[in-house]
């Protein structure tokens, strides 16, 4: 089960989550400004070359980046079909106008959505969710209450996926699961929905029993460090955002959205 | 060290404690008066609805506040009020699953004493020295989901000791194990109780696991009230009829259930006749199509004759058992249902239409809880003859047999999640049998019951056998299967098994 997996032993696996979430910010704040296809380029180029060289690479080529890979090409098409058009038209039917115009500005999105959500995606990757807990409770002072509530709540999403499964079992024993799907799907959400809400309420005691929830201050068996890795890590976000605009304002293709 | 850091056993007083859940009108727990001595061990029997669990969640202080439910008189640990005293006291709950609450074992272990807002410098000494204690010798990264439910329930009670708590409470530990997880456990628990010298309080059905540990035995009667209290073998001696009602486990019942084999009854005769109501040949099972846990097998379930399924956790036994119930899709080999039991049907039982297993195989899960579809005990054992599109006057005339035969008549109106136990696990037996299949497939029918309804289970297995049902039983109950199987098979850990005949 990929949400309650044990620390993956990847480069930048020990890094503070709160880091790798802050060092995506500038990038994905620089390139929410323009629309151009040097910026974007330049970014992707850049972290290709930065995650290959902390050892990342082989997570960026694996089938977990694909969803990134898919939807990028989707939304650069819609912009084709249906994006303002400009500049020599190729197609013209009805609603759809391609055109030189939107064709770059398919081109322009795709890049982006692919230089914004391929760092996040590979980043997220090499988060293990108790690191991630640690580091809002202690880097970003969030309440403690909050922060592991949400940690349990994620523990047991996964035993609700065997909890899926066992059901639709259970009711074709029943003689119930010849309904229609959408029907069977709903009478199915709801049980999973009481089971899980029963597990919830079993596991709470079991946590306020551990004394979660006593007035006093908490303490933190482990602590969420933030040194060098944690700014290097930063330092590399906002470089990659840095090295995006000046390559697209020296080559002159910076344009801010709103201008 | 300093002194608050040791230790100390704590003493428990109740004095006229009562204890009313917000939704219900009548009191779980009522006129309580106990006292338990800091050191005592105490096993705390009682029927089913006698608040022996409401009672240690409320020396945990996990009752919750007014909204929740209506507290009078006095539960008191070393004098103080209960609800506040968490960190004196420590629970250990009954499901496995339910109380791991994070993903690796040490910050499992440590999660309470952070809570408890111990410097972290100790917090690793404690969390050591808690795993040694219950015997985990597991690498302190090891993801807590990997574990059998045995170490669960033994990482449960780490975290718990951690905490250096006064009272140790343990609402049935063992209900939901396997024989050697139940050890394990049991094990555990003395060693700790040897070294650290806490109080214990342990709710269990089965006496006989727990007699070495425990010193004191306290009865509790149907209405909250104790009935019997002193040394273990004088209240077991005395109160052994009342007890034996009450569905507890006395040393020596299991040995007495007459075995299987010694009332071989009519229905011998009729085995050979009739081709296998079931037969697999080279079977392959997979909850996951694609990943089998077992292959290779040849089974046969005969008309009249239980079959056993056992071997270790995570042998596949509910996997092979839910493929010959058609309702996994073999993985490989073949599962063929012989022509009377098809009736007309395909003969591979997975590509039968959930309304034509209803009259075919009935499957009794583990968790009852996953198989209730409506709000009412009565709705739910209409589910099924409704399915079959029963006249209202049929579906009355099976139903209310039903409910008089497994008693579940006075709550018919009851929401089935609220039902305990036992009437839960009898309830999901009756929805099965509502709509007359002539197998039945059972998973863990007997875990976490007490007598009362174990045997009850033995009777009416023995009765549907004889009326010529094939019954497929998976189990880690010796008593259940000697009491009942023609026919075992065990499951090994590699993919592989072995039939053979119980003596």
């Amino acid at each position: 089960m990929s949400i309650a997996e044990v620390r993956p032993g990847l480069p930048l696996a020990h890094v503070n989550p709160v880091a790798k979430m802050a060092a995506t910010v500038p990038l994905s704040l620089a390139l929410l400004l323009t629309l151009d296809p040097v910026s974007a380029g330049v970014a992707i180029l850049c972290e290709v070359v930065l995650f290959t060289a902390v050892g990342l690479g082989s997570l960026l080529w694996s089938a977990r980046t694909l969803p990134v890979w898919i939807a990028a090409p989707l939304t650069g098409i819609s912009m084709v079909l249906y994006g303002a058009p400009s500049g020599a038209v190729y197609v013209d039917a009805g609603l759809i106008h391609v055109t030189e115009g939107s064709v770059a500005i398919g081109l322009a999105t795709m890049a982006r959505v692919i230089a914004i959500a391929l760092p996040a995606v590979v980043l997220f990757l090499t988060i293990d969710p108790t690191d991630l807990a640690d580091g809002l409770a202690q880097t970003l002072r969030l309440p403690a209450r909050f922060v592991l509530g949400g940690l349990a709540a994620l523990r047991l999403a996964g035993t609700s996926i065997d909890d899926w499964r066992t059901i639709s079992l259970a009711r074709r024993a029943r003689g119930v699961a010849d309904r229609a799907w959408l029907r069977r799907g709903l009478g199915q959400a709801f049980a999973l929905l009481v089971l899980a809400v029963r597990r919830a309420s079993t596991l709470a005691t079991a946590m306020e029993a551990r004394g979660f929830g006593a007035p006093g201050v908490r303490t933190w068996a482990r602590q969420a460090h933030f040194g060098r890795a944690e700014w290097g890590v930063i330092a590399g976000g906002c470089l990659v955002a840095a090295i995006s605009v000046t390559a697209a304002v020296a080559a002159g293709s910076w344009n801010l959205v709103w201008s | 060290m300093s002194g608050d850091r040791l230790q100390r056993p704590a003493r428990i007083d109740a004095h006229g404690w009562a204890w009313r859940h917000g939704s219900r009108a009548r009191p779980a727990v009522e006129g309580l008066d106990l006292v338990i001595e800091p050191g005592e061990r105490v096993l705390l029997l009682g029927p089913s609805g006698s608040g022996k669990s409401t009672i240690l969640h409320g020396l945990a202080g996990v009752l919750g506040d007014d909204e929740e439910g209506e507290a009078t008189g006095r539960l008191l640990i070393d004098g103080a009020d209960a609800s506040a005293a968490r960190g004196r006291t420590g629970l250990v709950l009954q499901d496995p699953d339910a109380q791991l609450v994070m993903a690796r074992v040490a910050d499992d272990v440590a999660f309470g004493l952070e809570n408890l807002g111990v410097p972290r410098p100790e917090i690793g000494p404690r969390v050591r020295a808690a795993l040694a204690a219950v015997g985990l010798d597991l690498a302190p990264d090891r993801s807590t989901a990997a574990l059998s439910g045995g170490q669960r329930q033994r990482l449960a009670l780490a975290g718990v000791i951690a905490m250096r708590p006064g009272v140790l409470l343990l609402d049935e530990p063992t209900a939901n194990l396997d024989p050697e997880g139940v050890l394990e456990v049991r094990d555990a628990v003395a060693r700790v109780v040897r070294e650290t010298g806490a109080t214990l309080v342990v709710v269990e059905h089965r006496v006989p696991i727990w007699l070495p540990v425990v010193d004191r035995v306290v009865v509790l009667g149907r209405d909250g009230g104790v009935i019997a209290d002193g040394p273990a073998d004088v209240v077991l001696q005395r109160q052994a009829s009342e007890l034996r009602a009450a569905g507890v486990w006395l040393p020596g019942d299991e040995a007495a259930v007459t075995p299987a084999a010694a009332i071989r009854s009519r229905a011998d005769g009729m085995r050979d006749r009739e081709p296998a109501l079931l037969r697999a040949r080279g079977l392959a099972v997979a909850r996951v199509p694609g990943r089998a846990v077992q292959s290779d097998l040849d089974v046969d379930l005969h008309e009249a004759s239980v079959l056993a399924v056992t071997g270790p956790n995570g042998a596949g036994k509910s996997t092979l058992a839910l493929t010959m119930a058609g309702l996994l899709r073999p993985e490989g080999g073949s599962l063929e249902a012989s022509d009377r039991l098809a009736d007309g049907a395909a003969s591979e039982p997975w590509r039968w239409k959930s309304r034509q297993l209803l009259t075919r195989i009935g499957t009794v899960f583990q968790n009852p809880e996953h198989q209730f579809l409506t709000g009412s005990v009565r709705a739910e054992l209409e589910v099924g003859p409704r399915a079959l599109r029963l006249r209202p006057a049929e579906i009355r005339a099976r139903v209310e047999p039903l409910l008089e035969a497994l008693r579940l008549a006075p709550l018919a109106g009851a929401n089935p999640f609220t039902l305990s136990g036992g009437e839960k696990r009898r309830l999901s037996v009756a929805t099965a049998l509502a709509t007359r299949p002539r197998v039945l497939v059972l998973d863990e029918p007997t875990f976490g019951q007490d007598a009362v309804t174990w045997r009850e289970l033995v009777r009416l297995m023995r009765e549907l056998r004889d009326a010529g049902a094939g019954i497929i039983a998976v189990t880690h109950d010796d008593a259940f299967v000697r009491a009942l199987a023609d026919t075992r098979v065990m499951l090994g850990h590699p993919v592989g098994a072995s039939t053979e005949v119980p003596a």
